[in-house]
Formats: C-alpha cells, structure tokens, sequence
C-alpha cells in the first residue's frame, strides 16, 4: 500500500486528488456514486458576496474533447452558504475548501472574511479567472499588480491557507505566479478554464449566450501541463494542478510537472465515480514503479 | 422524492431501427430496477467515439420492471447518435439512471398527451402508466409527413390516437397546435406535452386560455445530468432552475409559458 498522503501548507490530504470549484457542487450530488470521505479534497462551488443568478441559457457547447461554459458564477451567496450549506457539508471526512469570488476586491474580502470564521473550512480558493462574469474574476488574474492587491487584502483577514487560482488568459504564466506569491498566497492552483468560443454554422450564431465561454477537458491538458511546469519552476508554493484529467495517468503527469495536488473537474461530469478510480489508479502506479509515497513523484521530472 | 442514481453498464436486448432517422433501444439492467415515473431521463455514455465527449440525455419511452428493462427512443441527429444506433444485441451501455423529476399524475379523468417528432419518447411511458391508472387518455401526435410515423399501435394501446402531419398525407393537416381537438370543445382535465420548445410554448397557450394544466418536458443541453454543472438551467418564475433535478417536467405557468 502506497503512502498517498500530501501534506501542503497546513493542508493534510488524504490522497492528492481533490474536486475543482464548480464541477462538484457542494459534494452531496455525489453521494450517490462515490464514498466522499476518500476524497484528497472538495473545492466547492464559487461564492459570492450576494446571490447571482448566472447567465443565460445557453451555458454550454460540447467541443472536440472538451465543453465550453458561461455559467457565470451562479450561487446563492456567501449568507446563504454560511447558513444552509456549511452546516450540511462540515462534517465530510475531508478537506473542504470554499471557492471564492467577487466583482470587486471589497467583495472578495466581504466573503473571505465570512468564510474566515467557519472552523471546518482550512482554506479559501481565491478565484481570480473566471472568465464568464462581466466584473471582477479573471480581470483580476490578467494583470499582474492587480492580482497582488486582490491577493494582499484578502490576505490580510484570512487568516487560513491561501491558495490563488490561476487563469491560463496570460501572457505569461510565471510572471502571474509570482505576483500572487508576492501578494501573500500560499499556495497556487491552475489552470481554470481558456476563454473559448463555438459556432453554429447553421444558424450563423454563436453557441453561447455571451458568445465566448470558459474551455475545459482533455482538449486543454497539454496547455495546462505546460503552465503548472513553468509555475512550478518559477514560484516555491506548493501547486494543485488541473486541467483535462481524465484517469490516473493524466493525474500523475501533473504531478511529475510539479504539482503537488490535483483536481479533477469535468470529468466528474462524464464519470462521478472517476475520482475513486484515479486514487486508485495513483496508488497501483506507484506500486507498479515501486514508489513509496505519492509525494515522491511531485516534480520528479526527468528531464 | 430524491430516488438513489445508479450507474450501470445495461445489456442491449434490442436495437429496432423505426425509420431512417429513429430507433429504439432495450436495455437490461443486471439487478431489479428501481422504480422509474415517466418523464425521468437516462444519461448513456457514447463509448469509443473520439469526437463524442459528454453523455447524452435520453427520456425513458417504456419501463418493464418485470423484465428488469426499459426502452429509449432515439433520434439520429450527430456523431454521438449515430454511434448509438450501430449498437448491437449483447453490447453494453454505461447509463446513470433514473434522472430528474417525473409528471405528475394521474392529473384527472381525462388527459390529452401532445408530442411532436421524438417528442413522444417518453409519452408512450406516460400513456401506459396512465392507462394503467384507469385514465382516459388521448395521444396527439405531430408529424411531417406519413412516412414517419411509427410505434402507431403501441400509442392506440393507451388509448385515442390522434394525428396531424405538415404534407397532410396523414390525419389532419397542419401543426398539432390547429388540430380540430382543441375546437371540439372536449373537456381535459390536464394536458401534458412534449417536443420542440415552440410547439410545446403554443399548447402551452391553447391551455392557459381554456383553463386547463399543463405540463411540459424540457431538453435543455446539459453537461452532468444530476445537478452540479449548472449548465440547463430555465428562467422560472422562482428563479433559474436544473432541468435535470427541478425538471424535465415543469407546470408551464411556472416557465411563465
């Protein structure tokens, strides 16, 4: 038996594999499919300060390998998830982390604050690269100082462990990095979604309602393993990798790319039991090479 | 109301090809099926097709859990179809079943069911189980012409047929919307409808306007099937809505139809 324990910041996880924000829910839909008490991690669904509605339908485009989204952040709010669903999600034998966003850097702070207070909650998720809102989100990931700012407010009333999501929109990934690392995170996750399009040649429209929308699945994983590299050689912050995994072998490569977590996230649509099968899949690779621990293959790139 | 998803691989009984464009699929599960209410949905995973990612949503279109099977009808309209129909007797199908909520019934004496195309997938469900429930149960169907119409006496079973096609070459001519039914001054108790958004949208207001309930079944395109993507959601008059969890079937008056 392979020792797949990951310890990041003061993160301890069970295994490296956790959920990316907005492909999970809030982890009780799964409940039918899988145990999730064997779950690295769950990184819930976006918060916001208030409700938001999301955008209009159409949310979403099927593309080769891979879907197009514009949800757009629909949530009930931060209230509304301290109230109703923290009390229902607390007890989950796992890390759970709150994805949180905002259209404007008090907003951040208003919900980071909230989040602060909840003891079973070790981490925020800040989620500067949501490309599907008008305000806010990845317009705070794009630019280098602003992503230092948002970084350093909510830095200083959370109080927990930071981790800052990353968008691939950038020129450069590394520069990106580090601004959040000077901004105070602590750790950094990658790569949200690439702002996509789809067409319908029929009809001469977009497929969308807003036209463009957030890329996900296989179709960006070599982008995705390329930045988590250029991250990983750029800042010392433990990085959670994703994008595109789809089974244990893409999980590992991340790992050998430097991250020292992953998340799954549109796969759980296709297969809400896919995280079971990639712990396993981890662990009988690991077995196979004769690796003792899973932490081993963090950044074990020959290269 | 929140029955367990299950996640199996089903056997396929039969693949029965109805015309050039739709086919029926038998699926077997390997252990007794839960119990499944017209108007719920499956979601298949299109194996071995490179270019399909995402499951594909299908209604259920007959239940027979003493069989242990239930049939979808499925209309060829891309890659991942298409794939679909090539399946033989013996392959497996990876499905997640059952999804979403059902109509509500028996919803009155007398019932009109109205489906247009492949709309009909899962009134042919909702037909039997209300025949079976001792309604009286009138099927208008839509067609574009009488070449494509198909399962006719399957439909008979449950009760009144009646039809319309675009060329006239069968029943009567026209959209569903125009046929004589809905001026004969029969009496409905509830109309429940499935098809294309604007046909469902104008049975919709034919009933508003006599006074009679309507439900209606919603396709919206959709990633996960049970709740967390996010991407199916209908403006409702409380707000956005899962299709695949609040719905498919939703009263039209809460679509504000």
């Amino acid at each position: 038996m392979t020792d797949l324990s990951i310890n990041i910041g003061n993160l301890k996880l069970k295994n490296p594999v956790m959920t990316a924000s907005g492909t999970f829910g809030y982890g009780e839909e799964f409940r039918d499919f899988i145990d999730l008490g064997r779950l690295g991690g769950i990184v819930v669904k976006a918060v916001t300060g208030n409700n938001r509605d999301g955008n209009a339908y159409p949310r979403m485009a099927e593309t080769p390998a891979g879907m197009l989204n514009s949800v757009g952040l629909q949530n009930k709010g931060v209230d509304h998830f301290v109230k109703e669903i923290y009390p229902k999600i607390k007890d989950f034998d796992t890390v759970i982390i709150v994805n949180v966003s905002g259209s404007t850097i008090d907003e951040y702070i208003e919900v980071a604050e909230r989040i602060n207070e909840l003891e079973k909650i070790p981490a925020i998720e800040l989620n500067i690269s949501c490309p599907n809102v008008k305000q806010g989100g990845m317009a705070f990931g794009t630019i280098p100082s602003t992503a230092t700012e948002v970084t350093a407010a909510v830095k200083k009333v959370y109080k927990k462990d930071l981790i800052v999501k990353l968008s691939p929109n950038v020129t450069s990934i590394g520069e990106m990095a580090k601004a959040v690392v000077d901004g105070g995170a602590d750790m950094i996750s990658l790569i949200n979604t690439l702002l996509g399009m789809a067409i319908d040649a029929e009809k001469r429209t977009p497929v969308l309602s807003t036209i463009t929308g957030g890329l996900s699945g296989p179709a960006i994983k070599p982008v995705a393993l390329r930045m988590v590299y250029q991250v990983s050689k750029a800042v010392k912050v433990p990085v959670i990798g994703m994008g595109g995994i789809m089974n244990a072998t893409d999980a590992i490569e991340f790992m050998l790319a430097g991250a020292s977590a992953v998340q799954v996230g549109t796969a759980n649509f296709i297969d809400p039991t896919v995280t079971m099968k990639i712990i396993d899949g981890i662990d009988a690779y690991c077995r196979l090479h004769k690796i003792a621990a899973a932490r081993d293959l963090i950044f074990a790139l020959n290269t | 109301m929140s029955v367990k998803k299950l996640l199996h691989d089903l056997v396929v009984l039969k693949n029965e090809h109805l015309n050039r464009r739709h086919f029926v699929l038998e699926l077997k599960a390997p252990e007794p099926l839960p119990e499944i209410l017209p108007g719920q949905f499956v979601q298949v995973l299109v194996e071995d097709s490179p270019t399909t990612f995402l499951r594909r949503p299908f209604s259920i279109h007959g239940y027979d859990p003493a069989n242990n099977t239930f049939q979808l009808l499925i209309q060829i309209k891309g890659k991942g179809t298409h794939h679909l129909s090539l399946l033989k007797e013996g392959d497996k199908l990876n499905v997640m079943y059952p999804l979403g909520n059902s109509f509500s019934f028996p919803g009155g004496k007398n019932v009109l069911l109205v489906g247009g195309g492949c709309g009909v997938a899962p009134l042919l469900f909702l037909g039997q189980w209300l025949k079976a429930a001792g309604v009286n149960v009138t099927l208008l169907t839509g067609w574009k012409r009488k070449e494509d119409i198909f399962e006719e006496e399957a439909y008979r079973a449950c009760g009144e047929l009646l039809v319309t096609t675009e060329d006239g070459s069968a029943g009567e001519k026209g959209m569903v919307t125009g046929h004589s039914v809905f001026k004969s001054g029969r009496a409905f108790d509830r109309i429940y409808s499935c098809g294309p958004d604007r046909m469902m949208k104008a049975v919709a207001h034919i009933a508003t306007r006599k006074g009679i309930e309507c439900e209606v079944s919603l396709e919206n395109t959709m990633a996960c099937g049970f709740g967390v993507c996010l991407c199916c959601i209908t403006p409702t008059n409380h707000g956005n809505q899962r299709v695949c969890i609040e719905g498919p079937v939703f009263d039209a008056k809460e679509l504000g139809w």
